[in-house]
């Protein structure tokens, strides 16, 4: 008796009758399609809870030190861009729509469809990394990066500095001021893996945008697409958290 | 019944898809709007219940766990009492002891 006999023998609860042909993608260990999803999905959800506790433990040190330095939190915060902010907040809401019209595709076997919308997401995903550039690319000329070339300028001199002027910032004591580096170092910590997180993503779209084009995820097994789908969409909210805390939330107090 | 729709595959449509969407943008422009109103102590609460709605409709429709096996639900809720459960015992333990004298 072959392998895949008695599978369709032995393993099928509901008797072989039913489901004499089944899947080449069915591995022979699960009993039906069905399980097999199912096992993949939760699978998925126990690593997307390993990354929680991950940025987890990020947003946790932020909660604690923006309590212990809050005049400096308040400051350092204002020196982001709220306009950049709310733009990569939309660009990645969009990305995560057209994700889930690639899954839609795959679902419902629609190729093209498929590709187009990863296609798109990779796009959006570029156009989110792009505006982070940009913000970076700020931060350094500002002497915003901690390290040895950080500056204090604009937060003990504000009238100095435009951001902290339109925000109508007070001059910090010294002390304080130099805990705006506690600030920017979790925030190129959390945005710097976030970014890091919309990369990998990026390489696996493209990936799967190689592997659309020769047929695969239109013919039924949707696995792939399905659980990368929810890998983007974490992604999508640990932003939309990012850009409340670190952008938001210090902008009125 | 009950079982069986559990375990067949939901499609969820395109049409809800874009319902989701639209409420995240109208999410956002909500939470941008209300960061630069002076409500006090209720920004950060009104920040956080907002991106928290936003995390929730993501995690309903576009991760499609509202049409899930109860199996992710209970290993979601499960992991976000457990997130919580760490951070009450983190904050409890720090503020507890030298809170910010480091």
């Amino acid at each position: 008796m072959s392998d895949s006999q008695a599978i369709a023998q032995g393993m099928h609860p509901e008797g072989s009758d039913v489901h004499d042909e089944h899947p080449s993608y069915l591995r022979h260990h699960f009993n039906s399609v069905e399980q097999q999803a199912d096992t993949a999905g939760f699978a998925m959800w126990l690593f997307l809870l390993t990354e929680v506790m991950f940025f987890g433990g990020l947003f946790t040190a932020y909660l604690i030190y923006r309590n212990w330095y809050y005049a400096a939190f308040v400051a350092a915060s204002h020196q982001l861009d709220v306009v950049l902010g709310t733009m990569n907040t939309v660009v990645l809401i969009f990305s995560s729509f057209t994700m889930a019209m690639g899954v839609w595709c795959a679902e419902t076997k629609r190729r093209k469809g498929l590709i187009v919308s990863l296609l798109l997401t990779i796009a959006l995903g570029l156009v989110f990394l792009g505006i982070k550039t940009v913000e970076y690319r700020e931060k350094f000329e500002k002497h915003h990066v901690p390290g040895n070339h950080y500056s204090l300028q604009s937060f003990i001199n504000p009238a100095s500095d435009p951001a902290a002027t339109a925000a109508g910032d007070k001059p910090l004591a010294v002390d304080m001021a130099q805990h705006t580096e506690v600030y920017f170092s979790l925030y190129f910590a959390m945005t710097g893996m976030h970014a890091l997180h919309m990369i990998i993503g990026i390489g696996i779209l493209v990936f799967m945008v190689i592997r659309a084009q020769a047929g695969a995820f239109t013919s039924g097994h949707v696995t792939f697409v399905e659980n990368f789908g929810l890998y983007w969409h974490f992604v999508d909210i640990v932003w939309i958290y990012l850009f409340a805390l670190l952008y938001l939330i210090s902008r009125h107090a | 019944m009950s079982e069986q729709k559990e375990h067949a595959h939901h499609i969820v449509s395109p049409k809800v898809y874009v319902v989701i969407l639209l409420a995240l943008l109208v999410g956002t422009a909500a939470t941008v709007g209300a960061s630069f109103i002076d409500m006090g102590p209720w920004n950060p609460v009104i920040n956080l219940a907002i991106a928290t709605t936003k995390a929730t409709l993501v995690v309903l429709y576009f991760m499609h766990v509202k049409y899930g096996t109860k199996l992710t639900k209970l290993t979601i809720v499960a992991g976000i009492f457990t997130f919580a459960g760490l951070v009450a015992m983190t904050l409890s333990d720090y503020s507890s002891r030298a809170w910010g004298q480091f």
